[in-house]
């Protein structure tokens, strides 16, 4: 059985979502840490949920990525255990240097609600094995500050080593960002950074499954991989 | 040694190249208002901060530290520190 912990902040909001979805999908709950703690229960995944950290005081997730817990989750990281940072946990794994680039105010100013369709653009790793190679799938978005960026350099590099996990498809960027880029991998693979919310498109009352693969990927519940 | 209060003004920017919409926001509505002649904006943070030091040059260091590790996120922000 695969042991996930979620990671709260002060004005987290999605990390419900996010434990009805990691329950929903693998039958076990998930642990819960708090900011302040400097360990972390030994883990497979470790989910940074959505929400408003510290009020997105300074810039979105910057507070956050200084906490206590994230000195844990670094460490983890580098251990190889799986980390998801979805929305604002996208915003903190930036801030803390886990993935590269930043996470910028929408191009068009405005908070951005709706539903996108999001193209798998490296469907070769844990999290995005349960999808085709190039797979269009619908993902809905929350955020005002996804509009991602990155210099030149660290662009070509993400993108000479495969690292985009998912962009807006072809005319549907909802904010700006750099290549359509919606979702990164860090280097080695094993940690995820992504604007969009696959924790609320995983059962039919959501309208929708198209979330759930992601999460039975990052939890090596694919038949694939069983087999 | 003797502590010194120290008055600082740090400002952050985006670096150049970096787009930035809320500047361009304001440069639009700056037009709408009627002020001719601008031709861009760029919106930037400034913090005021007062800290305890031995010199204007620990202080400084410190403040440095203090932009690398929080002020500004340097993938895309500039500071400068300025001390009274």
């Amino acid at each position: 059985m695969q042991r996930t912990t979620i990671v709260l902040f002060p004005g987290s909001n999605r990390d419900r979502d996010m434990i009805a979805a990691i329950t929903k999908v693998s039958g076990a709950s998930p642990t819960l840490a708090w900011h302040t703690d400097t360990s972390l229960p030994e883990s497979d995944l470790v989910i940074i949920p959505g929400g408003f950290s510290h009020g997105d005081y300074l810039r979105s997730g910057a507070i956050a990525a200084r906490a206590p817990v994230m000195k844990a989750v670094s460490q983890a990281a580098a251990k190889g255990v799986r980390i998801l940072g979805v929305c604002n946990g996208f915003q903190t794994l930036t801030e803390a240097g886990l993935l590269p680039g930043a996470l910028m105010r929408n191009a068009r100013l405005t908070f951005v609600c709706k539903e996108v369709k999001l193209l798998v653009a490296n469907a070769g790793n844990a999290f995005t094995a349960g999808y085709r190679e190039s797979e269009v799938i619908r993902c809905p978005v929350a955020h005002h500050d996804g509009n991602y960026f990155a210099d030149p350099k660290t662009l070509k590099a993400l993108e000479d080593n495969n690292q985009v996990a998912f962009r807006y498809t072809e005319g549907t960027n909802p904010n700006g960002s750099i290549n359509d880029i919606a979702g990164i991998f860090n280097i080695n693979g094993n940690v995820l950074g992504m604007m969009p919310h696959p924790e609320n498109l995983i059962e039919p009352a959501h309208g929708g499954q198209d979330g759930r693969r992601l999460f039975e990927g990052a939890l090596n519940m694919l038949e694939t991989e069983q087999a | 040694m003797s502590m010194k209060t120290y008055s600082a003004r740090v400002r952050v920017t985006l670096k150049r190249g970096v787009l930035d919409p809320q500047g361009k926001a304001i440069e639009g509505a700056l037009g709408s208002l009627g002020f001719a002649g601008v031709n861009q904006v760029r919106q930037g943070k400034t913090f005021d901060i007062n800290l305890d030091a031995t010199s204007k040059k620990q202080a400084e260091d410190s403040l440095n530290a203090m932009c690398e590790k929080l002020l500004a996120n340097t993938v895309i922000e500039d500071y400068a520190v300025s001390i009274d």
